[in-house]
């Protein structure tokens, strides 16, 4: 903040207003981080997340994020697309339907997956003779799914913001050259998205990691399949062992704070067309 | 914004405004474990209504998150809990003003949906893994009342959801989606007619549910009074619980 960047207007100092509203965003947001570490117990910390129950609740929320973010991010691509490019009667309408998750209480999202694909939902029963799924309670499949309700409408917004940004000149230069469809979004279109993809899967993946509401009301608490940190952290907390739930916090935290800071370069950097971001999403 | 936005931002500004007003009367806040909500709130409407000058608000929730809040420093009146340990604990750190009293006893129930599907007729059936079964984690008074019945009975269940509140219990069974749950006796009544019970048959294994004055305010001692005098316990017993 010392040095000024903008050399046209070299007496003017940072407005102060601002400033201070920014300290007070990052209290805010700071605080209670600083009061849970405050509280940890360091001493203790290297058993805690040592033993087993622990261990395997990390396990679980690693497998579950990763999946639902994959899910969110095969079904989502495709859906942004068609919200981006396509016009269509009731495009509003589905997107509407498609961000709803993002506002409804997780724990009304699991009942409502209830409604659809429990035993007696809309396809439990499609499920149970085409599948033989008999439920989803207590099944790492139903935790996936939970979390790629909730967590999919991060991704279809980033990446649709994205498609949306695109410049549509280069796509059609591209063609009038004589590239086909298949090769113009290959060679084209998603090297030139790949930092819209990599903010919308962190988002959706962050989202799927701490993914509490719907999880535990859909697929259960089952451990070593359904019960992910969140869920052990809850449990911890109801059962009056708020060292446990510090302990597994602190594990959380630090989980993500890895993954965000070794994305954040994919993720802040200026939308430049480097090279090297085509190696990732092209196999060429 | 339009006209009518602007209309409604001042209409809901005018809500916010009257309804969060006091009307003077003196409130008394009672955390109360979850499994007590229809009794309480019962309770507190026959209060209310012989005590016109009393507003008594509930917080109710897992008797070991309200036992922490207390801890925490919540502004509570009243604590009731589920079970014993979570009392002692908030005694033990010198937060309450008297001594805790059992004002109510509960028994564990096995419900299943009322078409019964996993055709369960008796506890041992619940060792079938081919069940799904919904029950309270075990470190919640719920589920230890729970695995101390199966332990009693020799049965040998593995849960397919441990849930941190016996309302979630009851709900997957409610929905169909849990072949059985245990809950306990108090909370069948709020399944309605979509679930059924099993009988279960004499149960020595019971939870007792103790209450204490966590303030030293008078209005905090009668309303412990009340739940403890013969008004109080007839609604309790009138939600399915026994006087200890």
């Amino acid at each position: 903040m010392t040095d000024r960047p903008t050399p046209k207007e070299p007496n003017r100092s940072p407005p102060i207003a601002i400033v201070a509203m920014a300290i007070i965003a990052v209290a805010v947001l700071a605080l209670p981080l600083v009061g849970l570490l405050q509280r940890t117990p360091w001493s203790t910390l290297g058993t805690r997340l040592g033993e087993t129950a622990t261990l395997e609740a990390l396990q679980v929320s690693v497998v579950v994020s990763l999946l639902a973010a994959a899910v969110s991010m095969v079904l989502g691509l495709p859906l942004a697309w068609v919200l981006a490019r396509l016009t269509f009667r009731g495009r509003a309408l589905v997107r509407a339907v498609v961000l709803l998750p993002m506002v409804l209480p997780p724990v009304v999202g699991g009942i409502a997956l209830f409604f659809a694909l429990g035993r007696k939902g809309l396809v439990g029963r499609a499920l149970q003779n085409w599948f033989g799924i008999d439920t989803l309670i207590g099944t790492t499949a139903g935790a996936v799914i939970a979390a790629a309700f909730v967590s999919m409408p991060f991704f279809v917004i980033t990446a649709e913001a994205g498609l949306r940004q695109l410049d549509p000149r280069l796509e059609s230069a591209a063609s009038t050259l004589g590239a086909g469809r298949w090769t113009v979004l290959r060679r084209i279109t998603l090297p030139l998205l790949a930092p819209s993809l990599a903010a919308g899967a962190t988002l959706s993946w962050a989202r799927a990691l701490g993914e509490f509401g719907a999880t535990i009301t859909f697929a259960g608490n089952h451990p070593g399949r359904t019960r992910t940190l969140p869920l052990a952290i809850a449990q911890a907390n109801e059962a009056g062992q708020p060292e446990a739930a510090i302990a597994m916090s602190v594990l959380l935290i630090g989980v993500s704070l890895l993954i965000l800071i070794g994305l954040r370069h994919r993720w802040i950097a200026p939308r430049t067309s480097q090279p090297d971001t085509s190696s990732e999403t092209s196999p060429s | 914004m339009n006209r009518l936005g602007l209309g409604v931002l001042a209409g809901v500004l005018a809500w916010l405004v009257t309804g969060c007003g006091g009307e003077g009367k003196t409130a008394v806040t009672v955390y109360a474990a979850a499994s007590l909500s229809e009794a309480f709130e019962d309770l507190a409407a026959e209060y209310e209504a012989a005590n016109p000058d009393v507003d008594v608000k509930l917080n109710f929730a897992g008797s070991a998150r309200l036992a922490a809040q207390i801890s925490a420093g919540a502004r509570a009146d009243v604590f009731a809990s589920a079970n014993r340990a979570n009392m002692s604990r908030v005694v033990a750190e010198g937060r309450t003003a008297g001594l805790p009293v059992l004002f109510a006893r509960n028994r564990l129930a096995l419900v299943v949906p009322v078409d019964n599907p996993g055709d369960v007729t008796e506890l041992e059936d619940l060792s079938d893994d081919s069940l799904v079964l919904a029950m309270c984690a075990p470190e919640v008074p719920c589920g230890a009342l729970a695995q101390a019945v199966l332990a009693d009975a020799g049965v040998n269940a593995n849960p397919d959801t441990e849930e941190t509140s016996v309302r979630a219990v009851l709900t997957k069974v409610m929905l169909g989606e849990a072949d059985a749950g245990l809950v306990y006796a108090t909370d069948v009544a709020a399944g309605g007619n979509k679930v059924a019970t099993v009988p279960l048959g004499p149960q020595i294994r019971v939870n007792d549910y103790p209450v204490v004055a966590v303030s030293d305010r008078a209005v905090a001692a009668d309303f412990v009074d009340f739940i403890l005098g013969p008004d109080g316990q007839r609604i309790l017993r009138s939600h399915g619980f026994d006087f200890p």
